[in-house]
């Protein structure tokens, strides 16, 4: 038993200074009849090179994203992580730490949250971001409550170029709340028409930039929509490069932004853990979730850090809390954090820039593609493609693995109560992405149309 | 020794460091990224980003040294002890950190074709299985991101049984004083109203209390156990009966879970549903405060309702239930999250769990159980312990041994940085005063904890004999003393600005 260093002797003189007669008898307190007396019928310990056979195993069963022409965003994004990002991030004083209780001993963790705060800000236009959430879906929820605490009101309007992830946890998460959700229709075509549906019950309107189909759009007049009536704009941003290329949801008016951070310094982890982003106004602070560091002085006068604003949350609120948030995703803050130091103005700036040429470059070779069309009217590195009206997007997504490529998601995997919706095809273009992965998309299309 | 000053304000390894904001360099860059050049942005909806970022431009050595400074500024389990009550900091294995991030299982996409990520659909079946295994229960939702998020997952699933079952006026919930926020705050998440249970001198929930609270509108009870005194609630089976005869269920908080695993099911205590903390119990990394993960066991009545997704076993293999109609008898109340759960604390787990196997479980929690038992042997006649042992993983004491010694739990948590150790958990729970709450875990050795309690006896002596300035004026040996707590929230500064931020 490696991470256990107790021998027997240990154990038995330990048992002495207690003045107990074995281990058994200090779990006295547990009902005789529930006690077990052998460990549970499961395998026995392995040692690290069976340990690694076995995922060695598993992770064989897989394709992974780096071995086939890569197509798929849909709120997760394939980018390159520099070494250097996950070199530090293993570093044990960040790794096995936790929350900074105790600032004198944290303020490493801290100074990278205060960054990391700063550097969202930055990104989105806001005045405030906060530590983290768990990841961009819960911090749309969080939002939309929050939304409805600030202006109290009960309607949330949740536009249908909103990822169906986050509708779905924001329904969830309202669901017992008193409020009224109004989800609208998926919107491929970005036809909707949002401004008509705010009045002066709304708390606020959900929209995604980039949207979940790809498509961007201004929000200037909405925001104004929504001020007019006393509602707040709430945007979400499932990728963050875009931000190095287009304008912030703040310069359009935006009360809170929410988003998700895995595309900078965390890889695709099959989507789990993600990195929430949530950033609003100042005059909204004290109605924000999760958890905030400041800055201040020491008993020196100099500069540190600390949590704080935690009258907010649940250790101290209990019932009347702004969330029952605990956690945050404090590895993941760092591992974005890292990257986007790393990026810089100049870095992000290319990387949009490329991310964005990539995805030209794809619809230029999609044109290739007999009877598809890419409908996405404007997008950052994503669009979506229509595939004719008699075919099935999912059949070829299929068809497609089958060839080893992994040429993005069909949308009825999401709205599969929409008939419509079958031929839409989700690409996504990285930089990542080769001219020969491209190539190898279109004739892999052809083939199989 | 006399107070010794440099120029640099650097103190050997503890190094200076300022923001990242304050080192940038226009032009610089960290990391290759190719200029593909002017755009065309037709494309871009007419959204094209006017002014700058204003992100600092940085090299890459700059950047490894502006991290690895700012490491060398925190403690970690790495470090040394970090008793650290109700947070479970035990060693985190580092092969669970390798296994993560083996390309096969790192570089996936959750909207992958299935038949591409059977070995993904693999880990999380196997984690399920043992998680079922260890507890005894027959689900397990497995998407939820950390324990407050399970407890919500497990309260949802409770509310959406009982509205299945006309049983909506079921909206209170009973908690115990001793409970952690998350629990009333998760109830009032639901919708519901919270009751608090009083505690007993013994430390444990009041059950006359209890079942005189329990009606026909009461939807569950939330007991954490282990409590969060470190006791085992002695009375849990007849708390569990009593509340299932009064329609309600039983709501277990699996915070302290690690005191138990391989030596009680949760199961055979009358459990309904309880979070399971895999940073915690199964030890993968906190992180500086997550990720984490918080899968929650459920019985068999709410199992049905579990959240989106899930994993079942098809005829074609593995498969990811992401819609209702995919699985017949379903009634998931919703989804919690995007995506398919922790799946990066999932391998992790998971290759900590293989490692142990069921015999290292069950010796990993009597380990946890006789540390925290020595640590109370070793400690109460110097510190006051608030209660009776034997405890569980943790031990509790309360500020009593500090009476009239001018030192608070504060200041005995400070002094004990300065002796390169982290402070146990302060201030909670609530239910003594100045509470000490100690948690070793079983990876700590027993020379570890010797030499903890030799400080702590000494320390103990030291407040007594009346050095209360001493501990006030501690930490003196951290890179930064005691910080302005109340200036921090009076004049908030949650972000850097230019010229903004610097030291007056």
């Amino acid at each position: 038993m490696r991470y256990l260093p107790h021998t027997d002797a240990d154990r038995r003189a330990m048992l002495a200074a207690i003045g107990a007669k074995d281990v058994d008898s200090l779990f006295r307190d547990v009902p005789a009849a529930a006690r077990l007396d052998q460990p549970v019928d499961l395998p026995a310990g392995l040692s690290e090179m069976a340990v690694e056979r076995a995922f060695t195993r598993m992770a064989g069963h897989n394709l992974s994203a780096g071995c086939a022409p890569f197509f798929i965003g849909a709120g997760i994004y394939r980018h390159h992580v520099p070494a250097t990002v996950d070199q530090l991030l293993t570093r044990g004083e960040f790794l096995t730490s936790y929350t900074p209780y105790q600032p004198e001993v944290s303020q490493g963790t801290l100074q990278y949250l205060f960054e990391f705060q700063s550097q969202v800000c930055l990104l989105t236009g806001m005045e405030v971001a906060n530590a983290s959430m768990y990841d961009g879906a819960t911090a749309c929820a969080e939002a939309a409550v929050m939304a409805a605490r600030v202006t109290r009101k009960k309607k949330i309007i949740l536009s249908g170029s909103l990822h169906p992830h986050y509708v779905e946890t924001t329904a969830t998460v309202t669901k017992h709340l008193g409020l009224e959700l109004e989800s609208l229709a998926p919107d491929p075509f970005g036809l909707e028409d949002l401004m008509g549906r705010v009045d002066s019950q709304t708390a606020c309107v959900v929209v995604q930039n980039p949207g979940f189909f790809g498509g961007i759009r201004d929000l200037t007049q909405l925001a104004d929509a929504c001020h007019d009536v006393g509602a707040l704009l709430v945007v979400a941003v499932t990728e963050p490069v875009s931000l190095g290329l287009i304008t912030p949801p703040g310069a359009m008016g935006a009360d809170i932004v929410v988003g998700e951070g895995q595309s900078l310094g965390m890889g695709l982890q099959f989507g789990g853990p993600g990195l929430g982003l949530f950033a609003t106004r100042d005059k909204y602070v004290r109605q924000m979730p999760g958890r905030l560091c400041g800055q201040t002085v020491d008993q020196d006068g100099k500069r540190g850090f600390v949590l704080t604003l935690s009258t907010r949350e649940q250790h101290i609120r209990r019932e009347k809390a702004t969330s029952n948030i605990c956690t945050n995703s404090g590895l993941c803050a760092l591992a974005f954090t890292m990257h986007l130091s790393l990026l810089g103005e100049t870095g992000l700036t290319r990387l949009a820039k490329l991310n964005h040429a990539n995805a030209v470059r794809l619809e230029q070779a999609l044109r290739r593609v007999t009877g598809a069309k890419v409908i996405s009217q404007s997008y950052f590195n994503e669009f979506s493609l229509y595939l004719g009206d008699e075919v099935d997007a999912a059949d070829v997504v299929e068809k497609l693995a089958a060839m080893g490529i992994l040429g993005g998601v069909a949308a009825s995997r999401f709205y599969p109560h929409w008939p419509e919706l079958r031929p839409v095809l989700l690409l996504a273009a990285t930089e990542t992405n080769t001219p020969d992965d491209m190539e190898a998309l279109v004739s892999a299309l052809n083939e199989v149309l | 020794m006399a107070e010794i000053t440099t120029f640099s304000g650097n103190r050997g390894l503890h190094l200076e460091e300022p923001l990242i904001f304050e080192q940038g360099c226009p032009g610089r860059v960290g990391t290759d990224v190719d200029d593909c050049g002017p755009i065309d942005e037709d494309r871009l909806g007419g959204l094209a980003r006017k002014g700058a970022i204003g992100l600092p431009d940085l090299s890459e050595p700059q950047v490894v040294r502006h991290y690895t400074r700012l490491s060398q500024k925190n403690y970690g389990i790495d470090s040394g002890f970090y008793p650290l009550g109700s947070c479970t900091m035990k060693h985190n294995p580092r092969l669970s950190e390798k296994m993560a991030r083996l390309p096969g299982l790192a570089d996936l996409h959750p909207f992958q074709p299935k038949s591409t990520v059977q070995g993904a659909l693999q880990v999380i079946d196997t984690l399920t299985q043992w998680l079922k295994g260890l507890t005894g229960m027959p689900a397990v939702a497995m998407s939820p991101a950390a324990g407050a998020h399970g407890e919500w997952c497990g309260l949802m699933a409770i509310r959406a049984y009982h509205d299945d079952h006309g049983e909506s006026h079921r909206t209170r919930v009973l908690v115990p004083e001793s409970a952690h926020g998350t629990n009333p705050a998760t109830a009032a998440m639901c919708g519901y109203t919270v009751d608090p249970v009083p505690a007993t001198e013994r430390g444990r929930v009041d059950v006359a209390a209890l079942k005189a609270k329990l009606g026909p509108d009461v939807a569950c009870i939330m007991v954490t156990n282990p409590n969060t005194c470190g006791l085992f609630e002695d009375e849990i089976v007849e708390i569990a009966q009593a509340t299932h005869q009064a329609g309600a269920f039983f709501y277990c908080d699996g915070a302290n879970y690690n005191a138990i695993v391989g030596r009680v099911k949760v199961a055979d205590l009358g459990v309904d549903a309880m979070h399971i903390n895999l940073h915690k119990t199964f030890s993968t990394p906190h992180g500086g405060g997550g990720p984490g993960a918080g899968p929650t066991v459920l019985s068999e009545k709410l199992a049905p309702y579990a959240p989106l997704p899930f994993v079942v076993h098809g005829k074609d293999g593995l498969e990811l239930v992401e819609h209702a109609e995919q699985a017949p008898g379903a009634k998931p109340f919703g989804r919690v999250k995007g995506y398919h759960g922790q799946f990066g604390v999932f391998v992790r787990a998971l290759a900590y769990i293989l490692s142990m196997g069921s015999d290292g479980l069950r010796q990993a929690s009597s380990d946890a159980v006789l540390n925290a038992n020595y640590l109370l042997a070793s400690l109460k006649d110097v510190l006051s312990a608030s209660f009776d042992g034997p405890c569980m993983h943790e031990c509790l004491f309360d500020d009593r041994f500090l009476k009239d010694t001018g030192v608070t739990t504060l200041d005995f948590a400070k002094m004990l940085i300065d002796e390169g150790f982290h402070p146990m958990t302060m201030y909670f729970p609530l239910v003594v005063h100045g509470a000490l709450l100690m948690e070793p875990t079983e990876t700590e050795s027993k020379e570890t904890l010797d030499g903890f309690i030799k400080v702590v006896r000494a320390l103990a002596a030291k407040a007594k004999a009346g050095d209360a300035d001493d501990f006030k004026a501690a930490p003196r040996l951290t890179p930064r003393r005691r910080l302005d707590e109340t200036q921090a929230a009076r004049q908030p500064v949650l972000r850097w600005k230019h010229g903004a931020n610097a030291e007056k």
